[in-house]
C-alpha cells in the first residue's frame, strides 16, 4: 500500500470508532486521543480495524508509535516493508 | 412497557421484530424501544405465542403499559411485555398518532439509527448484509456499505428477496438530523440529572479510597498479551473489572437493590460498567454474572457492550439490573473518582489513571504503576468496614493476576 493508502486505511479505522469526526478536521501532527477523545476500549478498535485492512500485527509496545496520524502512516510503511522484506528473504529469493 | 433503568417513566416504541402468531420464548428481542437515552433491545420474559402488539410503532407510551398480548403455553392470552406492571394493565393514551403495522412476510430487521442512516445516505437497506443479532442491520453495516464502492450498486430489476421495510415515523419528526441529535442530548442531560439528583438527595453516601499497586497485574497482562493477536488482547480495565466482581462476592452488603425502605441482596454480580457516550452523556449496562466469566469473557463481553452501547443496541435486561457499578475514568486522566451511585444500587466503585509514583515496599523507596480505587456506598445498605474491605479484596485480586 502506499502512503495515501495507508492513510485512507487508518481514517477509515479512526471514523468508525469515532464516526461524528470529520475526517478533514483531523491535524495529522496531534495527538489523536485527545484530538479525536477516544479511550484505550478505542484506540484497540482501531489497531484491530487497521490489522484487518492491512493485515499488519502492531504488538502493544508499538502502541506509543502510532499517537498521531503522520506517525500511525509511518509506522505501518515501516512495517509493510519490513514484512515484505523478511518474507522474501525467508522465501530465499534474492530477485 | 418495561422501566429500562430508574430513570425512565416512558418509552418510544420504534420497532417490532415480531407480528401476531409468532413463536417467542423468554430472551427473544423481540421490540426495539428508545428511552430518552438510547435505542433498547426488549427481550421477552415468556414463552408463547404472539396474540396481539398493542402499541403501534412510533408510539411513546408511560413505562407499565402493556405492550401486547403473549399465548402462554397455557393458552391464555396475557400481558408479556410489560415488566414491572407498576399499574394495572395501564391503557396509555398514545402521545404521537398511531401507525398502522403492515405485514410483512420476510420483514428486514435494521435498527432505527441504522435505518435513518441509510434513509440519509440513500443505501438501499435490501443489499445491506446485517451482522447484528439474528442478522439485523446495524448503523456499522450500513456504513460499511456506503464506503465500498459503488460499482456493485445497480439497483436490482427484479423484485428484492426481502423488501425493505418502511421508514418508522420518529415520534416528533426531528427537522433536522443535528437538531434530532441535540434534542437526544437535552432528553439524556435530563434522564442524568433527575437520576443523579434523585441518588444525592435519597442516598447517605460515604467514600473511601485506596491507592493499589498494580505492577504485577501490568507486567502478567504485558506477557499475555505479547502470545496474543490483535483481536484478544486485554485492556488494564479488565483487570480491574474482574478483581471487582470476584471481590464483591463475599460482601452481598454492597451488591443489590435498595428499593421500598428495605435492601435486597443479589445472587449474582450484574456489574454495571459506565460507558461514556460520543458526544455526551453516558450509560452503565449490566455485564451479566462477571463474577463467573474469565478475562477473555469480561473482555469481550465489554467490548460488545461499548460498541452496541454506542450504536444503540442495548437490551432491556442489561438497562434494569446491574447490581454495582464500575467507572473507570483513567483514560481521559483523572486520579481519582467520588462516584455517585445509581439508584436503586447502593455502591459504585471508581478507578482513575494508572500512574507511576514513588512507592514504599519493604522499607526501601521505588517506583510503582499505582491506581487509585474509590468506593462510594450507601450508608443505609453498609458501613465503612465492609467499604474498606471491599477495597483491601480488589487489591488482593489485583496482585495476582494469574487468578482473575
Amino acid at each position: 500500500m502506499n502512503g495515501q493508502e495507508l492513510r485512507d486505511v487508518v481514517i477509515r479505522a479512526l471514523t468508525e470508532v469515532a464516526p461524528d469526526v470529520d475526517p478533514a478536521t483531523i491535524e495529522a501532527d496531534a495527538d489523536l486521543t485527545e484530538q479525536l477523545d477516544i479511550d484505550s476500549m478505542d484506540f484497540l478498535n482501531i489497531i484491530v480495524a487497521i490489522h484487518e485492512q492491512t493485515g499488519i500485527e502492531i504488538p502493544e509496545r508499538d502502541y506509543p508509535k502510532l499517537s498521531t496520524l503522520n506517525d500511525a502512516i509511518a509506522y505501518l510503511d515501516e512495517a509493510q516493508m519490513k514484512g515484505a522484506s523478511s518474507a522474501s528473504s525467508a522465501g530465499g529469493s534474492s530477485g | 412497557m418495561p422501566s429500562l433503568g430508574a430513570d425512565m417513566d416512558a418509552g418510544t416504541l420504534l420497532e417490532w421484530y415480531i407480528k401476531p402468531g409468532d413463536a417467542v420464548h423468554r430472551g427473544d428481542i423481540v421490540a426495539v424501544v428508545d428511552t430518552s437515552k438510547a435505542e433498547i433491545e426488549i427481550e421477552i420474559f415468556e414463552d408463547g405465542v404472539i396474540d396481539e402488539l398493542l402499541v403501534a410503532e412510533g408510539t411513546r407510551v408511560p413505562v407499565g403499559t402493556v405492550l401486547a398480548t403473549v399465548h402462554s403455553s397455557a393458552g391464555n392470552g396475557k400481558p408479556a411485555v410489560t415488566a414491572q406492571p407498576v399499574a394495572p394493565a395501564v391503557t396509555a393514551e398514545p402521545v404521537a398518532p398511531a401507525v398502522h403495522l403492515a405485514p410483512h412476510e420476510h420483514r428486514l430487521r435494521v435498527s432505527p439509527v441504522a435505518r435513518r442512516m441509510a434513509e440519509q445516505l440513500g443505501v438501499d437497506l435490501s443489499e445491506v448484509a446485517g451482522t447484528g443479532p439474528d442478522g439485523a442491520i446495524t448503523k456499522v453495516d450500513v456504513e460499511r456499505v456506503s464506503q465500498a464502492p459503488a460499482v456493485a450498486h445497480a439497483p436490482a430489476v427484479a423484485a428484492p428477496v426481502a423488501p425493505p421495510a418502511p421508514p418508522v415515523p420518529p415520534a416528533p419528526p426531528p427537522p433536522s438530523p443535528d437538531a434530532g441529535a441535540a434534542a437526544r442530548q437535552a432528553a439524556m442531560r435530563d434522564a442524568i440529572g433527575a437520576l443523579m439528583a434523585r441518588s444525592k438527595r435519597e442516598i447517605p453516601h460515604y467514600y473511601l479510597e485506596r491507592e493499589i499497586d498494580v505492577s504485577r497485574g501490568l507486567a502478567w497482562l504485558r506477557e499475555a498479551n505479547l502470545a496474543r493477536g490483535v483481536n484478544d488482547r486485554l485492556l488494564p480495565s479488565v483487570l480491574l473489572l474482574r478483581a471487582v466482581a470476584l471481590a464483591v462476592t463475599g460482601l452481598p452488603e454492597l451488591n443489590g437493590f435498595w428499593v421500598d425502605g428495605a435492601f435486597r441482596p443479589a445472587d449474582h454480580v450484574h456489574l454495571g460498567v459506565a460507558i461514556s457516550l460520543r458526544g455526551g452523556g453516558l450509560i452503565a449496562p449490566a455485564l451479566h454474572n462477571a463474577d463467573r466469566k474469565s478475562l477473555d469473557e469480561v473482555m469481550a463481553g465489554v467490548r460488545d457492550l461499548v460498541q452496541r452501547a454506542r450504536a444503540g443496541r442495548l437490551r432491556s435486561s442489561e438497562m434494569s439490573d446491574p447490581t454495582i457499578t464500575v467507572t473507570n475514568l483513567g483514560d481521559r486522566g483523572v486520579d481519582l473518582v467520588h462516584g455517585v451511585i445509581y439508584p436503586p444500587q447502593v455502591a459504585l466503585v471508581g478507578f482513575g489513571a494508572v500512574r507511576e509514583r514513588p512507592w514504599a515496599v519493604d522499607g526501601m523507596l521505588t517506583v510503582r504503576p499505582i491506581v487509585s480505587a474509590t468506593l462510594a456506598a450507601d450508608h443505609r445498605a453498609s458501613d465503612g468496614h465492609a467499604g474498606s474491605r471491599l477495597l483491601t479484596l480488589i487489591d488482593r485480586w489485583l496482585k495476582k493476576p494469574e487468578e482473575l
